[in-house]
């Protein structure tokens, strides 16, 4: 529903994927580098299996793609995915803009019964 | 024009929006306190939204729907985080499916409202941050969600008579 272009399933394993502190620094270091599992699994207080988790968590959600490199499995970002969030940020800002026009709207419209006698408001 | 702001931060998957209204803070803070305003703002015209719980305290439930043009309808809910009228209001926002049972797996939003009186007029910043499945787990076990068969059923019930 926030994220027009994505079905229930993706949104599900995409914000699933970005729920997790880990896996977003992860997603983090893959937009500026392109570090090997083993290598992000030196960097985290868990073991590699789990690193190795957090990753394919990244990679069902389309977020992260992993490419052997001779021994190394190379993780970096898809473009596409990361391009994804953002748009549901965008989504979010469409719909409180609207949302917001709306309440200036009705401010506008409902009459301040209040502001009808000028010597209100002063003194107390 | 009523919009000062929008800051997007993806790292933190969060959104802060400023605005200006030329009313007094009391009469913005209606907009959310009364759910029959509430529910004027809060959906596009194409999905008008119907508020059918609306208790604005610590712990409280907002429950609301909206009809699409098809007649569809999507539920929608808060839990209320924190209230102090008419200044600030925190609450998570979350979808729910058709029976009213807040969905498990969509993303929810942790939403702050803040007000202050500004130059004659009102200003709101809204804060919004994508929360987390695991914060939602955490909300159900709490038992914040009984009352929506509740609400849910005192729906149908308005709708047969």
């Amino acid at each position: 529903m926030v994220v027009g272009e994505l079905t229930d399933d993706e949104m599900d394993r995409l914000f699933h994927a970005l729920a997790d502190a880990t896996r977003r620094d992860i997603l983090r270091r893959c937009v500026r580098d392109e570090p090997s599992v083993s290598r992000l699994a030196d960097d985290y207080p868990m073991s590699f299996a789990a690193v190795q988790k957090h990753v394919a968590v990244l990679e069902r959600a389309g977020m992260v793609v992993k490419e052997r490199h001779g021994r190394e499995q190379l993780v970096h970002t898809d473009p596409d995915a990361v391009g994804r969030a953002r748009r549901a940020l965008d989504r979010l800002e469409t719909a409180w803009r609207g949302r917001v026009d709306r309440m200036a709207d009705l401010l506008a419209q409902v009459p301040h019964a209040e502001k009808s006698s000028p010597s209100t408001g002063h003194g107390a | 024009m009523s919009i000062v702001s929008v800051e997007k931060d993806f790292d933190n998957l969060s959104l802060i929006l400023v605005a200006d209204f030329d009313a007094p803070i009391e009469r913005v803070w209606e907009l959310w306190a009364d759910p029959r305003q509430l529910e004027r703002w809060w959906g596009p015209p194409s999905h008008p939204s119907t508020v059918e719980k609306h208790d604005l305290v610590a712990g409280g439930e907002v429950a609301y729907f909206m009809t699409g043009p098809g007649g569809e309808t999507s539920r929608g809910w808060w839990r209320i985080t924190s209230v102090d009228p008419p200044r600030s209001l925190e609450f998570t926002d979350g979808w729910a499916s058709r029976d009213g049972t807040p969905h498990a797996q969509t993303p929810t939003t942790a939403v702050q409202v803040r007000l202050t009186a500004r130059r004659g007029g009102t200003r709101m910043e809204l804060h919004f941050v994508f929360a987390s499945p695991e914060h939602m787990q955490q909300l159900e076990r709490g038992g914040a969600f009984e009352v929506f068969p509740q609400s849910v059923g005192q729906m149908d019930a308005l709708l047969a008579a």
